[in-house]
């Protein structure tokens, strides 16, 4: 099947057939994304929905972390889908769609192997999409409290007294 | 007269900045009945201001406003506006600082007498040294409260400091130990022993660590001697014909600008501000900018040979728990050229929290080598290498008439290369980093390239000869008798270690030069 040739209005079925390609999310019909295990939902009002999924691909492949649901990157991104940032990013989304075509996939969302989609990010990577996109990440994703535990990080610990009784010296392996 | 102080009155010394230079030289003077307006950019922010939060309490502390960078250093790549890590608040950046303080060597006082001719380096000895800094040294320890220092204990190891210290035992290191720290490790001088909480950089919430904001600058205000002006920019300083200085122009928070008139000024705004500010003062009587007859103000730009290095296990460490900076290893510190270079470097604990470690350990890095790393946080050890680098004339902080801050006002361009020297002792310290680890069972170790500069040094040097540097001995500006230098700035050489303790012993004994030439009459 030769993808590139796709029709080019997207129905349900067929974005979701791409989303579960890459196994991130699906498109559920005007404005509404959702996780396939529904772990997420959000509305976009300003991107398009298949933008933006693919904008979501796009953080997790950056910073790829197995163990970070896709509702984090979700919320990384978020900040895009607005009248100040969708036409960049429209634009930005459609030459990574237009790489992905001139290797053989219908679009990046759809490219299956985390590295090939990877290979399509280093051709672009000293764009300034792309680093728009990547330096925002820094903080969008790496500074929600809710993902630290799932480094181990503790966060503050004032209110709790510091870890001067709570394990500051508790190395045990040494 | 007691404070407040009148704009017209010119019996003031003026000292611009509150960090370890302007806010213990304000104090110290206040405490002997000088009266002292100090002027503070930033606002006021005390223990139960601070955040445990590491980019909230950026956003509360960091002096952001526009700067620009050029030469090959990699931050002006990574952080091309952001050369330093520094703070904008009352107390400066001895809120942020980790409290490490280490005398210099007696060498170090002495670097090109020690260092030879080391090419491209504009090396100079200090004018001062070992033996005349001993007593205000000690002074300053007793003020900071350093750890191991005259009688006090020094603090326990954390967990990231007891990985370090196996590696560097394995490795066959000998001078390791807590470090000699303005923390307390015991109630001290009216503040709580260490609780071990993190977020040293962050401000400490406990008043354990030493910063200027809630020690020397309330003490200075008590005696009813000491002014501190907040959200006071300056934004030139003022001379007359006989080319003294006669006051200071600022904008207060709203805009609006102020002139106050001063017997003496005294500048403390670290190495960027400092310099930025006697070449925004230019005049027709001091075209180059004041006190610039040498053509130095705001060269030899140093900023330590830094580096990290952090290292992952296959079991936890939780690097984080406890004091940021939580020993050291003093071993590389020495001058030994048959490391094939000059000089020397301290190696440092370290922890950053995930929200930095993602921003710093490979800035620019993406994909799974980079998140790989950062999934096997709570398995990380961390350290810091702090060394010696070389003074070069080119690398200088200048006027960048292109950009204006907020104020309309010229902003500073900070530009720094690396010297041979430099790289050469960077690349040892990260292979000696490495192998502290690697003695210790890591699986995978980061050369971490330096972060946007928390040391920043030299600007305004001191020298013997007029010729040569900005100030004399006493921080005093060759060409201005009434204006000194009182940070990091005047700093000749940057020696191995960090530096605020040096700067908190210089402003202790440039107060009491000031004090005793205005009692004199000479000044």
């Amino acid at each position: 099947m030769n993808k590139a040739d796709g029709p080019k209005g997207l129905s349900r079925r067929q974005l979701l057939l791409r989303a579960s390609v890459a196994g991130a999310s699906f498109v559920i019909g005007s404005g509404f994304i959702a996780a396939r295990d529904a772990a997420w939902a959000t509305e976009v009002s300003n991107l398009k929905p298949e933008t933006f999924a693919t904008l979501v691909q796009m953080a997790r492949d950056i910073y790829p972390h197995d163990r970070i649901a896709d509702e984090f990157y979700v919320i990384a991104v978020q900040g895009y889908d607005n009248s100040d940032h969708a036409e960049e990013v429209e634009a930005g989304i459609a030459v990574l769609d237009a790489a992905a075509r001139g290797r053989g996939h219908t679009g990046y969302l759809d490219t299956g192997w985390e590295r090939d989609r990877v290979d399509i990010l280093r051709n672009m990577e000293e764009s300034a999409f792309f680093q728009k996109i990547r330096g925002g990440l820094v903080t969008g994703l790496y500074n929600q409290k809710a993902v630290w535990p799932i480094f181990g990080y503790e966060g503050e610990s004032y209110s709790k007294g510091g870890y001067v009784d709570r394990g500051f010296n508790d190395i045990n392996w040494l | 007269m007691a404070a407040p102080f009148d704009l017209n009155d010119d019996t003031v010394v003026v000292v611009i900045g509150t960090g370890a230079g302007g806010g213990v030289l304000a104090n110290e003077l206040a405490q002997k009945g000088v009266s002292v307006v100090a002027l503070e950019a930033g606002g006021r922010y005390l223990p139960e201001d601070y955040v445990n939060d590491e980019w909230e309490s950026f956003g509360q502390l960091a002096w952001v406003d526009p700067r620009t960078t050029s030469g090959d250093w990699r931050v002006s790549k990574d952080f091309s506006g952001l050369p330093a890590w520094i703070v904008k608040a009352v107390g400066g950046t001895t809120t942020h600082w980790a409290g490490a303080s280490l005398r210099f060597q007696p060498h170090e006082w002495k670097g090109a007498t020690t260092y030879g001719n080391v090419q491209g380096a504009n090396l100079l000895d200090w004018p001062i040294g070992a033996e005349e800094m001993e007593p205000w040294y000690a002074k300053a320890e007793d003020k900071l409260g350093v750890t191991r220092t005259n009688g006090r204990p020094g603090l326990p190891g954390n967990n990231n400091y007891l990985v370090f210290e196996k590696g560097a035992r394995g490795l066959g290191y000998k001078d390791v130990h807590t470090g000699r720290m303005a923390i307390n490790a015991e109630d001290y001088d009216e503040r709580l022993p260490c609780q071990q909480t993190g977020f040293c950089f962050q401000g400490c919430k406990w008043g354990a660590k030493w910063s200027s904001a809630y020690t020397d600058i309330p003490r200075g205000e008590a005696t009813g001697n000491l002014e501190v002006r907040e959200h006071a920019h300056v934004a030139r300083i003022l001379h007359n014909n006989d080319g003294k200085v006669t006051g200071v122009e600022y904008f207060d928070k709203d805009g609006n600008l102020h002139m106050q008139k001063a017997r003496i000024v005294c500048v403390a705004g670290n190495s960027f501000e400092s310099p930025r500010m006697l070449l925004n003062s230019a005049s027709s009587m001091f075209p180059d900018g004041l006190a610039n007859s040498s053509g130095q103000v705001g060269r030899n730009y140093m900023r330590h040979m830094t580096g990290s290095v952090y290292a992952v296990f296959d079991k936890p460490v939780r690097m984080w728990r406890g004091t940021t900076m939580a020993g050291i290893i003093q071993d590389e510190s020495r001058h030994d050229p048959s490391r094939g270079f000059v000089g020397g470097y301290e190696m440092e604990t370290l922890a950053l929290g995930v929200p930095f470690m993602a921003a710093f350990l490979d800035p620019g890095a993406w994909g799974r080598e980079f998140t790989s790393a950062l999934d096997q946080y709570e398995n990380m050890a961390g350290m810091w290498l702090v060394g010696e680098d070389m003074p070069q004339e080119t690398n200088r902080v200048t006027l960048n008439h292109d950009v204006k801050d907020q104020w309309g006002l010229p902003v500073a361009n900070v530009h720094f290369s690396d010297h041979p020297n430099d790289i050469a002792m960077r690349n040892h310290a990260y292979k000696q980093g490495q192998a502290v680890y690697e003695a210790v069972g890591a699986t995978r170790t980061f050369p971490t390239p330096p972060y946007p500069s928390t040391h920043n040094l030299g600007t305004n040097r001191m020298s013997e000869n007029p010729r040569d540097g900005v100030v004399n001995r006493w921080g005093q500006t060759h060409d201005i008798t009434n204006l000194f230098i009182s940070d990091g700035s005047q700093f000749t050489t940057g020696a191995a270690e960090n530096p605020t303790l040096t700067i908190v012993a210089l402003a202790i004994r440039q107060a009491d030069h000031i004090a005793s030439e205005m009692s004199a009459g000479t000044l």
